[in-house]
């Protein structure tokens, strides 16, 4: 399991360059390009199961979809960050990305340490180090659980039309 | 309940709906139902003021109030789309087969952001959008060379004083101008839209920003947000609502959508202005979409006893001229800093600054002048309105004869898409409203963003000017 550690302000022009937006949507279309213009060994290297680590503003700039589609599809664990910008957080919870806000073990880091998240729990264990993250209000993990966005949206939509006489 | 006199504007709108013949004597008022802790009786202030986010949020949830860091579920006005219309359709092909559109008046679709189509694949996505209006019967389309999204949200008449509305586009808070709350989200989330209309938000909490003064001259909004921007950081104001106070009176309409244009670029959920005379007689011409099921205005604006996280105070007499340098709007320093620095293109134009005064602006200084023979000047209108409007006042003769090249109302350059796409090594100053590092199409290129003065008067001499040296 690799940690990819990046500073703060990581844009979405960064995580998937805008001139690409029209012309790639699919996961294979969008996984070559993923920090195409922030780390070149990102695409080519990443595995299952990494995770990032990042500073302040995480996801910041454009509402493009494309970095959490591709981020989801090379199977991240998770992005650790100190905080998250909104857009790109609501665009995490609803493809079922994991994020986790936690100012404290990103400072903590060293570089080459063993990083364990325990999502039931809130907790992520930095060598012999456990910080706390918070959970996600109910009803937004209610998303999360049902897999995303649109897997919860189908199934209220379901239930409301099987509920009509 | 309040007995109110209606506005200008809102009598056109109720003489536009009553049946032709109808007689018009007497004032015309309407019933505002003011939203005060306790309901209906307005004496009892039992809990403190609210902002204007808080008023709108809980008008629109159902709620008596709503605080900060609650989660609550809304059903927006509107959902603007753009190019990605076609993407985010295709995510929910067989859901829209068994639950349909849940409302065809909702989607907004503008065709700007890659117009005229670049390639096949642009083209094909355009075309397949078109197939999706025609087959949905959506009333709210807009063909490419209307204008940029944004632009064309407000001139429609589509974003309105108290509308709660939402883009797949992070610069969707630009209607916060007219007191909409309006704000980005992603093409999932647009998608769940379509279906079942309905979304969570948390309430933000609120920063009060107070204007005094007056700008001096060559000084305009560009260079307020960017200071300010680069006053708070590009996270400062990340999750909340920015209200803008005291002198705003004096600001146009144009200037007001450059600040709220921004509000994304500190992580601003929204970005707020009151509604005023200025937002009145906007409205009034600007009138031209009308929409039977939603109320043509609410207009919300923050108790004297709000509680905000910050307070911000800014004497604009004291601006000066201000450049964002390469790789983050934050970056921002007084264009004395990084005068004299060598530029290749010059960018005027985008949801930032592409309107009349904007181009306006450029006009003045480059009039019976011609740029420097080693500079591009891009210029794009944000609509074709503002296009027609520059023709008639000689501007685009004035820009032409200068040297300026002309493009459709679109976003072009802006995401590196087409149509100014940068070369390693070059430098472009823009008045866009991003300049992350490969940004235009290039990652070994740079973007500076500057005010329409600065961008006009740096592309005379080739390098970033003091617009002050050329009024």
């Amino acid at each position: 399991m690799k940690v990819w550690q990046y500073g703060d302000n990581v844009n979405t022009d960064q995580l998937f360059p805008g001139k690409y937006t029209y012309t790639c949507s699919t996961a294979e279309e969008i996984k070559p390009h993923l920090l195409e213009d922030l780390d070149p060994h990102f695409a080519k290297e990443v595995q299952p199961g990494d995770i990032i680590l990042a500073g302040k503003n995480f996801g910041c700039g454009s509402s493009r979809e494309q970095p959490v589609l591709g981020l989801k599809a090379v199977g991240l664990q998770a992005v650790v960050a100190v905080s998250f910008a909104r857009i790109f957080y609501r665009s995490a919870i609803n493809q079922g990305l994991l994020l986790v806000e936690a100012p404290e073990a990103v400072k903590a880091y060293q570089p080459g340490q063993t990083v364990q998240l325990d999502v039931l729990a809130g907790t992520i264990t930095l060598g012999r180090q456990t910080f706390h993250f918070p959970q996600l209000p109910p009803q937004i993990l209610a998303i999360r659980q049902a897999g995303g966005l649109l897997p919860y949206t189908l199934a209220k939509l379901s239930k409301a039309q099987s509920n009509k006489p | 309940m309040v007995l109110v006199l209606l506005s200008d504007y809102e009598k056109a709108e109720v003489r536009r709906r009553l049946p032709k013949g109808t007689g018009g004597a007497g004032p015309i008022v309407r019933l505002r139902t003011e939203h005060k802790p306790g309901g209906e009786n307005q004496h009892k202030e039992t809990r403190m003021g609210k902002t204007c986010a808080e008023k709108i949020l809980a008008y629109k949830s159902g709620h008596d109030t709503v605080e900060p860091g609650q989660i609550v579920t809304v059903k927006p006005d509107y959902l603007l789309m753009h190019d990605n219309a076609a993407a985010i359709f295709a995510k929910i092909r067989e859901p829209l087969e068994q639950f349909g559109i849940v409302r065809p008046d909702l989607p907004v679709i503008v065709l700007d952001h890659v117009i005229p189509a670049a390639s096949e694949k642009t083209a094909r996505n355009h075309q397949q959008i078109r197939r999706l209006v025609e087959k949905y019967q959506l009333p709210h389309f807009f063909e490419m060379g209307t204008g940029i999204c944004h632009q064309v949200m407000v001139e429609q008449g589509l974003a309105r004083p108290g509308r709660l509305i939402v883009g797949s586009d992070s610069h969707t808070c630009t209607y916060g101008a007219l007191g909409a709350f309006a704000t980005g989200i992603d093409r999932t989330e647009a998608a769940a839209l379509l279906l079942g209309g309905e979304m969570w938000l948390k309430v933000p909490a609120s920063i009060k920003v107070n204007l005094q003064g007056q700008f001096p001259v060559a000084v305009g909004a560009k260079d307020f947000i960017l200071q300010l921007i680069g006053d708070i950081s590009a996270d400062g104001a990340n999750y909340a609502a920015v209200e803008f106070h005291g002198r705003v009176d004096q600001l146009t309409m144009d200037q007001r959508l450059t600040i709220a244009n921004m509000g994304v670029e500190m992580g601003a959920k929204v970005a707020l202005f009151p509604v005023d005379q200025v937002t009145r007689d906007y409205l009034v011409g600007h009138n031209a979409t009308t929409s039977n099921e939603l109320p043509a205005c609410q207009e919300y604006w923050a108790d004297p006893d709000a509680v905000y996280q910050q307070e911000l105070n800014y004497n604009l007499a004291q601006l000066v001229p201000v450049v964002a340098q390469p790789h983050s709007v934050d970056a921002v320093v007084p264009v004395t800093q990084v005068q004299g620095v060598r530029i290749d293109q010059c960018l005027l134009g985008t949801c930032t600054n592409g309107r009349l005064s904007d181009l306006a602006t450029a006009a003045a200084i480059l009039k019976g002048r011609h740029i420097d023979p080693h500079v591009r000047l891009l210029v794009l209108p944000a609509s074709r309105a503002i296009f027609q409007a520059a023709l008639q006042q000689g501007i685009v003769a004035t820009l032409c004869q200068a040297g300026a090249i002309w493009l459709p109302p679109g976003c072009g350059p802006c995401l590196g898409a087409h149509q100014g796409v940068l070369a390693p090594g070059e430098r472009c100053l823009s008045t866009a409203n991003r300049n992350f590092k490969g940004r235009m199409g290039c990652k070994e290129a740079e973007i500076f963003l500057a005010s329409p003065a600065t961008v006009a008067a740096s592309a005379l001499h080739g390098c970033i000017t003091d617009p002050r040296k050329e009024v």
